[in-house]
Formats: C-alpha cells, structure tokens, sequence
C-alpha cells in the first residue's frame, strides 16, 4: 500500500511566537518544528505499510527551504520518501491555494491513502484536507481516531461532538487523523542517521503546473488587515481559603452576578 | 450581502451554534438566508424561521441522512451559484468545518475560520480571529465572493425573533465520488444530561480531581446547577470521562455563562476551548496554576473540600 502523509513546519512550540505587523504572518525566523499533530499521521502510514507487507510511506510537505529539516525528521521517524513543494511564490497562501499546489502535488504521487494530521499548532487550522479531497474528487474522512485497511476499503472510528461514528470508505481516499489514533514512535538513531540517504525531490511551481497567480497571495481568497489584542477579561477575583468559607464567597460571588 | 448560514441539525432540531449565526447575520442588517440538509428536516424549517432566517431552503433527500460532508457540498455548492450569494457562514463543527472547507475549494472562495465576531465596515465584512493561543486577535477579510466563514462554536446567542421564514425546496445532486463514504454506524449519546455546546452552565473535572471516581463531585455540582459537566484532554485520554464531554479539542469550544474548572491546571488548548465563557470560576490547589489567569475567580483550594461544600451551599439555596 503507498501512502501519502502531508505534513506542516511550524514554529518550534517553545520558541516565542509572533506575527510579522507588516505583513500580518507568523513569523517564521524562529526555530521550527514539524507539526506535532502530523507525527500520528505518520505514525499511523507506518503502520498501514507494515501491516500490509510492502508499499511506501511519502511525506509531503509545503513550506520554504529551511521546512527540509521537518521534512527530514518526516524521514527519520520512518518514511521512505520526501516530496517538499516549495517555491517563493507560495509564500502567503492561504487555504484555496495551498490547497491546490497540494493536490497538485498529490495527483502525481496517486497514492491509496492520503493521510493528514488533526490540525495545524500555528493556525490551528483543521481544513485543510477536505480542500484537498475536493480539488483530487476523493472520499474524505476527518478526526479519524481508529483506522483500518482490508479489501480495498478504509474503515474509520470518527470523532464527533455526539460520540463516534463509523465510516467507510474505497481508497484512494483522504483521512484526517485525531491525535488520539496512536501513539507517534520517535525517531531513532539509525532513523536519523539513514534519513539523509533517503530519497527526497523538491518540487516547483511551475513542476505541479501552476502559475503564479494561482499561489501565494495572489491565489489567496483571503487576507489579514490589522492585529489586534484581544479583549481582556476584566477584574479578577482570588479567594485563598480552606473548605467551608471558600465555597460560601463563591455562592455570594455567583449571587451577586445572578448566575445562580 | 445576500447571506446563506447552513444550518446543522441533530436528533430532530437545528444546533443551537447554527441559530447562533443566523441572529448575528440579521443583525448586521440583511434578509438572512438559512438551508437545512438531511433526511427529514423540512419540518425545522420553522424554528429556523423564528430565528430569524427569512427564507429558508430544504435540501431533504436520504442521500444527506448521514451527516457527511462531501454530498452537502454538492448541493451547498449549486444552491450558493443559483442564488447569488455572496457570504456563507457556517457555526463549526467537524462536520461544518468539512463541509466549508470543501466548497472553500469547490468554488475557489476565501475560507476564514474560527471567527469569534463578525461586522460591516464601509460595507466591508471583517472577521475577528483569534491567534497565537488567543493572545492576539487578528482582523480578516476576503478578497472575492463568495466569502466563507467558519464561526468559532458557542460565540453567538440564538435569538427568536418570531418570523416566519419562505421555505423552498432545493434538489439534491449528489456526485459519485461524494457518495462514496458511507456511514456504518452513527454515534450514539455518550453522555447524559444537556449537552456541552448548548449548556448554561458547564462544571469541567481535570487531573486534580485524583481519580475517576471523583468525577462524581463534578456530577453533582452540574446536577445542582442545572449544568453540564465537561472534561479536560488530559483525563478524556486517560479514559476518566468521555470523549463527547471534552473541551478544547478541534473545533470543539463551549461558551456558557457560567464555567467552573475544578482541579484543571489550564493548559492551552483548555484556554482556547472555553475562554469565551461569560463568568469562569477556577478551583485549584496549586497558586500557580494557569488558569488563574483567565478566571474571574479563583479559589486556592481542594477541590474534593471545596466542590461538595459548593454543591450543598448551591442546593439549599434552590430549595429555600
């Protein structure tokens, strides 16, 4: 079985975070990282390959140059191979083009699984792989928390607000993962030290056939216009007590407010 | 700004997030439009109406009984073109967020998601986002129509307004590549009493509570308030309390009026969930934990002391 899993640099958790007030974008000078969230997504493709005996894991990563080193972590944990889209003009994409230059990029690989992780740390976007299902007229399932593969059919545990539901559907199809799926392995040293000899291709623009305004800010549907801070919370309260006196301050504090 | 809000529905009534959307799409000034998608749902019609849709379209037809994503953009996708409209706006879910990302690329249309508020400036539609953990809010906006919005759950208050809405009937083409997931088995009620996106008042249980059992604490409180108990990622994972309970996951953020954290330490993705609540009550041991900072009150204390004395002090004051 080949699977695809699509997987996102963002800002290293523990560097601080900012937007750029130029240009309104995560600034991404500080460290990165490869997106948490997609290590099940990978972890999860390892265990489709193995579980069926042969076939390939790709990871698939839109980002700049310098995102190669989550790509490599991608091949360290245990892909086979590493497709980076990148290309200056994709810088400010938002979903319609990313969407496309990703498709883009997955139509060529024409794997039986197209693997996503639940969201992404920096935008907490949790979008993306309906887009793509759409633009590739694949099944899509997202919030997969259980995932198995037999007789050309994927079935999935979804994760709802109501509970689970069960879902099945014919590869090639498109899965978004919960965080919940498994439990990521990481890298080992032979995984780390192999990564390098793995095969890895980067892929342009004009390679996936798009033209510029199709990409970037020019292909984007959407902007940013200014930042702000966000509405504080107002007067807070402390009560330092024990038991009994605690509990009647807050049966006062909620009376007072006529929430009880 | 002709404008369609997709209404969702579940066991036989549209969501409470929904009916939040269409009051706030009447409110910036317009005749609002609602579409309700599924298998039988032509008799919500009305309620939707009284909040405030006036015109509402039914796509009824089995093939959208599941609550799939892909056939409801099919049908989404025709509707938005036939009529004109220029703004979508969707209450998220993770079935919302599918079907908007979906049409997103069906129609090649700006997606902003998690708006926590929505307003007219110069004509201009502008989106609040929160980002960074909700430590900035940044303004967006879209470059071309249709505009797509995705608004963060629980962020507005249905409100009737007694109208009636024209109901239309929409037909249902559904592509064969979005008929091809299919649902084996729909999710059944893991939790008892009021949901947590439509509750009042939310009693939320974290690792502090010690051990599962104790869970039993937070039931009370939320029985005594007339409230629903939610838990946090961390005892969901750990098998305490069930999944449909959890706030702060994708998509899944509660807005009640009350909030009381008992023994959460408040880490962020429980701050994203629920920091849009009107009052939050933080119950804690630790001094340092973080969820003082965004509480309006804080009690230093045990909550196995303090959450039983509250309950009993709570019901003598209901039954006096």
């Amino acid at each position: 079985m080949k699977v695809a899993v699509c997987v996102k640099e963002v800002p290293d958790a523990s560097a601080p975070k900012r937007l750029d007030p130029q240009t309104f974008r995560l600034d991404r000078s500080v460290a990165g990282a490869l997106n948490d969230f997609d290590t099940h997504a990978i972890e999860e493709g390892l265990q489709l390959r193995d579980k069926g005996g042969e076939g390939e894991v790709v990871a698939v990563l839109m980002g700049p140059e310098r995102a190669a080193d989550s790509l490599r972590k991608a091949l360290a944990i245990g892909a086979d191979r590493a497709v980076h889209v990148s290309d200056e003009g994709l810088a400010g994409s938002d979903l319609v083009a990313t969407s496309k230059a990703l498709a883009k990029a997955l139509e060529r690989e024409s794997a039986d699984v197209i693997l996503f992780g639940q969201q992404a740390a920096d935008s907490d976007g949790a979008v993306l792989w309906a887009a793509v299902a759409d633009r590739l007229r694949l099944p899509v399932i997202s919030q997969a928390a259980g995932l198995e593969v037999r007789d050309g059919k994927v079935k999935v545990k979804r994760q709802t607000e109501y509970g689970y539901d069960v879902i099945e559907a014919p590869v090639p199809c498109v899965v978004a993962v919960s965080d919940a799926i498994n439990e990521p392995r990481y890298p080992s040293l032979k995984g780390i030290m192999g990564a390098k000899k793995k095969p890895q291709e980067t892929v342009s623009l004009a390679d996936l056939g798009l033209s510029a305004d199709e990409a970037g800010e020019d292909g984007s549907r959407t902007e940013v216009y200014a930042l702000g801070n966000p509405p504080s919370r107002g007067d807070r309260e402390r009560i330092e007590a024990d038991g009994g006196s605690a509990a009647e301050k807050v049966v006062e504090y909620l009376a007072g407010r006529k929430l009880i | 700004m002709p404008t369609l809000v997709y209404v969702e529905d579940h066991e036989g009534e549209p969501v409470k997030g929904s009916l939040g959307v269409v009051a706030k799409a009447s409110q910036l000034g317009d005749d609002v439009a609602a579409v309700l998608m599924g298998s039988g749902v032509e008799s919500l019609a009305e309620a939707v109406g009284r909040h405030g849709a006036s015109r509402v379209f039914v796509a009824d037809d089995p093939a959208l009984e599941a609550p799939l994503p892909q056939p409801r953009v099919d049908v989404l996708a025709k509707l938005v073109e036939s009529e004109g409209f220029d703004t979508v706006l969707f209450g998220a879910s993770v079935l919302a967020a599918d079907v908007a990302a979906g049409l997103a690329a069906r129609l090649d249309a700006g997606l902003n998601w998690d708006l926590v508020d929505l307003e007219l400036r110069g004509g201009k539609l502008v989106g609040k986002r929160p980002a960074l953990g909700d430590s900035v809010v940044a303004e967006v906006g879209w470059k071309s129509e249709p505009r797509l919005a995705l608004i963060r759950s629980g962020t507005f208050e249905p409100l009737e307004s007694g109208g009636s809405a024209e109901v239309t009937k929409v037909p249902v083409e559904v592509q064969d590549f979005s008929k091809q997931a299919v649902m084996v088995e729909r999710a059944h009620e893991e939790s008892q009493g009021p949901s947590i996106e439509d509750a009042d008042v939310i009693v939320a249980g974290g690792r502090g509570l010690g051990q599962p059992e104790n869970f039993s604490l937070v039931e009370d409180l939320a029985k005594a308030l007339g409230g629903a108990v939610a838990a946090t990622r961390a005892v969901v994972d750990a098998g305490w309390y069930p999944y449909a309970t959890q706030v702060g996951q994708t998509g899944k953020t509660v807005s009640p009026k009350l909030y009381i954290a008992c023994g959460i330490s408040g880490a962020i993705q429980h701050k994203v969930g629920m920091q849009s609540s009107g009052v939050i009550v933080a119950i804690n041991k630790d001094p340092n934990a973080p969820i003082f900072e965004y509480s309006d009150l804080g009690v230093v204390g045990d909550v196995h002391e303090v959450v039983p004395k509250l309950t009993e002090l709570v019901k003598a004051r209901k039954s006096s």
